[in-house]
Parts: structure tokens; C-alpha cells; sequence
């Protein structure tokens, strides 16, 4: 469930960004762990609108926002206790509050190829992801559509899936680096290699996991291959393949980060690095806070679409 | 009785189905040897595991015998096809489709070569309608209930005009009232369209209530056909008055005497 509001942090000062996901996207990094059907009922919830009359509905209200207002000012606290004692100059939440401001107040300034605002370097990474994925998806999913409908075919690739499934993306890319002789087709590479496995897998286990009841309703009415494809294979499998998708999309967005750092140019991953190399560590921790919300409103977006597209199953 | 009958309609003969598990083959059926005339109503009713679902699958198409030979309409069974609609114990409604695209979805297929869309979805329309669903045409199964998914699964067999019509435990899933109410509209549909239905159940009332023929299987595995009961009991069937007719009450002690006091013992030494 992921339940977030979002704020400029230039518009007011209570920031009531919070996360509470119970997915296991985030944490399971590298390691994509394939989950079932998305449960339709935990869409995420909206906040009710300010203006809210009857005091019982304000208590509810409240109930919903103080917790994660709590858990975020519990995180402020740490942070600034960390700043304190710090020697080595780590900033404290009111000196990356400021920098904040700076950074935002012109997000889309460009000085040069590797001096850009954080609105660039954020939708670089952004298109880069959008590319390696986009080829993942094109490539992945008729993929796993075959491994899961053909048996000697899964046999064939699931021992080469495992193999290179639990490589880490930072070996692949100078594999990429070799090949592609560029920086941004090694990223991208990077991405792609990184995010075919949840695609494919979870298509596969999707085709395989059609209810033999509609398999036997196609039997039965002999429909023609086109028609078991997109009236009841395709259908059937979207909530898996979504659920592949999210997955994917929360390891590329991790891995576009690590990839950028080593590879330079422009880039979210690029910026923190030459930050560390300037030691800004403000605008470093502003740059975990942007990659943080912008895989959230990512993964979001995606559980959105999947919740359009799962229809519940039906139980007689 | 229909004077028009076919004698063996659905043919089916020294037909026996084998099962080959991780343990060793199992028997599911033996030496089955029955015929289904047109128009004919037949019930299969037995205990839990006898096959009945086995013996209509195989009717259906969906498996082919080890040994022994089915027929319809003098043809060979040879695979599944809408000429024998299957009616599903889960209704088997797609759950991304409406209600009207599920029916059209077997409409489509059986008349989509010879036919225009008007055509098809006016007989798509009136295939609702005979299931009294007309109002529900472009609701998602997830929005209705129980016993509504079941017409609409009744429907979409109906609409394809099928020569055969089975039906696997239809209203099993459903409460005792609206179980009720569907088959005094199944009662009704089956008087108007003369098909040919095979219905396996468990329920000895509705077997008694609907059918013209019962065929008892006895306890599997290697079941067979123990019994097979004629129902003399005069069309159009109303529920009620039969309840006190001695012909029926006669009728139901024959299948719950099968049942419970012959093939009880052998499902009491089973336990």
C-alpha cells in the first residue's frame, strides 16, 4: 500500500512527503522477488480535502497523517542529532532545507554539458531509464510469454535466467562500456540487462498460471489462436506483467543511479557523484530525497495502472 | 415422450478412462455403455469421486477415452466444440469481458462466418433475455451475483445453439432458493429449445425434477453405471405439486435407496 502527498518543499515548510509501502520493491534491490496478482483492495488512498466539517471525519483525518508526520519528524531528529556531532561537516535538516530552496528555485538553469539544473538531470536519468526499459519490455514480455506457454522452451531458459539473474548491474556495465564504446548506450544497457528478469519471469508465471477453467471455455468454443491470445491469454496474464513491470522499474531506477555515478555526464547518478567531488553533502542528501520521490511517484503511477487492469477474480 | 427421438443421439460405448498418476495408472471408469436419445433429458448422479464429471468431460471433448468409442450424431467425439456447450460448475465467465461480450464471445464463433454483427448481437441479446439477463447485458461478472454469473454461463451455451448441452453441476455452488428458482427457468428454457442436456449432479431432487432419465454411477474408483432409472412424470413439471405426487416420491426413494443403503456401504468401508 503506498499511501504519499506530495509537496514543493518551496511551496510550504511542513514537507508531508512520507512513505509507507509494503512492497518489497525498494528493499529487494538487485534481487527482484516476484510477487502474485496485486491486490486490487489496496489501491493506494487519497487524503480527504482540507476543509473538513464534521469533527468525527477530522479525527480520522488526523489519525491518517499524524503517524507518518511523526515517523518523518522522528527521522528529522535523528538527523539532526547526527549533525551535531558531527565533525566531518554533515549538514544539518535546516542547512539542506536551504540549499533546497537554491537548488529548486531554478531547476532547468544549464551552464554546459555537465552543469545542469536538477530538472535536467533528473529527466536524463529518467530517459535513459525509459529507454533500457522500454527495450526490456519489448524484449522480456513476448519472452516470457513464450517460456510460459511452451514447455521445452522454459526448460531451455530458465537455468540461463537463473544464472544471470543475480548479477549485480554495476558488472554488467563494463560489459556495456566495451560493447557500446559510450556512456549513455552502456547505461542504458546496464538497465535493459537488469530489468528483462522480473519482465520474464513474471509473464512466464502469469501465461502459466491461467485458470485451466478458461482454457477449457476457449476449448470448448474453439476459439482460433488470435482470439485465446487477446480475449483470454493476454487478459489473464496483464496483472502479472504489471506486477513484473513495477518491479523492473524499481530495480532500473536503482540501478540508473549506480550506473550514472560511474559513467558521468548528465544525470541524477552523476549529479550525487560530482557533488560528493565537490563535498556539497547538502545537495547530496537533496539528491536522495529527489531519487526517493520520483521512484515513489514511479511505482505509484504503475500500481495505478495496475489496479485499472486487474478485474477481481471471480469465485462462484 | 418426444415422438421425433433419435434413439442414440449420443452414443457412447464400452468406454473406460484410465488415469496414469505419479502412483501408478488409476481407473476412473469402466465398461460404460449408455445412449442419449434427442431431446432427452439425462442425469448422472452419484457419490463423490464415481466419475461423473470424468463421463461428462469425455462427452464434451475434453478428454479423449483410453478405450471404448463416444459418438454424437453417429460422428465420433474427437475434441471440444460448441456444438457440445459446456455448462461449468464455476460458470467460467471472463471476468474482463460484460456480460453480453461473454455470450457474444460463443456467438461470434458459431455464427460469425454465416452472419452479420446485427444478427449476432440480436442473438446475443435474445440469449439473455432468455435467462432473464437483459438488464445486466453490460455489467462485468465481478458486479453480479452468483446466480446470475450461472445464467449468463447458461446463456452463452444456449446461444450457440449446441446440439448437446451439458452441464457439470450447475447450481452446485449456489443457495438452496436461487438453486430453486434456476431450475424451474432451466425447466422452462429446456421446454422451448427441445435440447439435449446431459447434467451431472449430486443433488437427487433436481435430478428427479428435471430429468426424463437418471443414470446412478456407482462408487469409484473403476466406477461404472449401476442403474439407470426411467422418470414417467408428466410435462411441464411444477415443483410444488409434485412434492406430495406419489410417482415422484417413488422416483426419489429408487436414487436415495441406490445411493445411500447400495453404494452407502462401500463409501462406509472406504471411510
Amino acid at each position: 500500500m503506498v499511501s504519499a502527498v506530495f509537496h514543493s518543499p518551496s511551496a510550504s515548510r511542513k514537507p508531508l512527503a512520507s512513505v509507507t509501502t509494503t512492497s518489497p520493491v525498494q528493499a529487494a534491490a538487485a534481487r527482484p522477488v516476484f510477487v502474485g496478482v496485486p491486490d486490487a483492495t489496496s489501491a493506494s488512498t487519497e487524503r480527504p480535502a482540507a476543509a473538513i466539517r464534521p469533527p468525527r471525519d477530522l479525527r480520522a483525518f488526523w489519525l491518517r497523517v499524524l503517524p507518518p508526520l511523526l515517523g518523518f519528524a522522528v527521522l528529522v531528529v535523528i538527523w539532526e542529532l547526527i549533525a551535531l556531532r558531527s565533525t566531518t561537516g554533515f549538514p544539518s535538516p535546516l542547512k539542506v532545507w536551504q540549499q533546497a530552496v537554491v537548488v529548486f528555485s531554478d531547476p532547468f538553469y544549464s551552464k554546459g554539458p555537465n552543469d545542469q539544473g536538477v530538472g535536467w538531470n533528473v529527466l536524463a536519468s529518467l530517459q535513459r531509464v525509459g529507454l533500457g526499459f522500454g527495450l526490456a519490455a519489448a524484449v522480456g514480455i513476448p519472452a516470457g510469454f513464450a517460456i510460459g506457454r511452451f514447455e521445452f522452451l522454459s526448460r531451455m531458459f530458465n537455468p540461463l535466467i537463473s544464472l544471470l539473474r543475480p548479477v549485480s548491474p554495476l558488472a554488467w556495465l563494463p560489459i556495456g562500456l566495451l560493447v557500446f564504446k559510450g556512456a549513455n548506450p552502456a547505461a542504458i544497457w546496464t538497465i535493459f540487462i537488469c530489468s528483462i528478469w522480473p519482465m520474464v519471469i513474471n509473464t512466464a508465471v502469469g501465461v502459466q498460471r491461467v485458470p485451466s477453467d478458461y482454457m477449457n471455455v476457449a476449448r470448448v468454443l474453439n476459439l482460433s489462436e488470435w482470439k485465446v491470445l487477446t480475449k483470454i491469454l493476454f487478459p489473464s496474464v496483464l496483472p502479472y506483467m504489471l506486477t513484473g513491470v513495477r518491479l523492473a522499474v524499481g530495480t532500473a531506477w536503482l540501478v540508473i543511479v549506480a550506473a550514472e555515478m560511474l559513467t558521468g555526464g548528465v544525470g541524477i547518478g552523476f549529479w550525487v557523484w560530482d557533488e560528493w567531488n565537490n563535498l556539497n553533502v547538502a545537495n547530496i542528501i537533496i539528491a536522495i530525497f529527489v531519487i526517493g520521490l520520483v521512484g515513489l511517484v514511479l511505482e505509484f503511477l504503475l500500481i495505478r495502472l495496475a489496479t485499472l487492469f486487474t478485474f477481481e477474480e471471480v469465485k462462484a | 415422450m418426444n415422438p421425433n427421438l433419435t434413439s442414440k443421439f449420443i452414443d457412447i460405448q464400452n468406454v473406460e478412462q484410465t488415469f496414469k498418476t505419479p502412483k501408478g495408472s488409476f481407473q476412473a471408469l469402466r465398461d460404460i455403455d449408455l445412449s442419449v436419445a434427442k431431446g432427452e433429458f439425462v442425469a448422472l448422479i452419484g457419490h463423490s469421486g464415481c466419475g461423473k464429471s470424468t463421463l461428462l468431460n469425455l462427452i464434451a471433448g475434453l478428454t479423449r477415452p483410453t478405450h471404448g468409442v463416444l459418438l454424437c450424431a453417429d460422428r465420433e467425439i474427437a475434441g471440444p466444440g460448441p456444438e457440445r456447450a459446456v455448462v461449468f460448475q464455476n460458470h467460467s465467465l471472463l471476468p474482463w469481458l460484460t456480460c453480453h461480450e461473454n455470450v457474444h464471445l460463443g456467438v461470434e464463433r458459431v455464427f460469425g462466418k454465416a452472419e452479420g454483427k446485427a444478427q449476432l448481437k440480436s442473438r446475443t441479446e435474445a440469449a439473455l433475455a432468455l435467462v432473464g439477463l437483459t438488464a445486466a447485458a453490460h455489467k462485468r461478472p465481478g458486479e453480479i451475483s452468483g446466480g446470475m454469473k450461472q445464467r449468463v454461463g447458461i446463456a452463452r451455451a444456449l446461444a450457440m445453439e449446441p446440439k448437446v448441452l451439458l452441464m457439470d453441476e450447475p447450481f452446485g455452488a449456489l443457495d438452496a432458493l436461487t438453486r430453486a428458482r434456476l431450475q424451474d427457468e432451466l425447466l422452462a428454457i429446456v421446454q422451448r429449445t427441445h435440447s439435449t442436456v446431459v447434467m451431472v449432479t449430486h443433488d437427487v431432487d433436481e435430478a428427479v425434477l428435471l430429468s426424463d432419465r437418471i443414470v446412478m454411477m456407482t462408487n469409484g474408483p473403476s466406477a461404472t453405471i449401476g442403474e439407470i432409472l426411467r422418470i414417467d412424470l408428466a410435462r411441464p413439471r411444477n415443483r410444488v405439486e409434485l412434492a406430495e405426487d406419489r410417482d415422484y416420491v417413488h422416483y426419489r426413494k429408487a436414487v436415495i435407496d441406490f445411493l445411500y443403503t447400495r453404494q452407502g456401504h462401500v463409501e462406509k468401508a472406504a471411510a
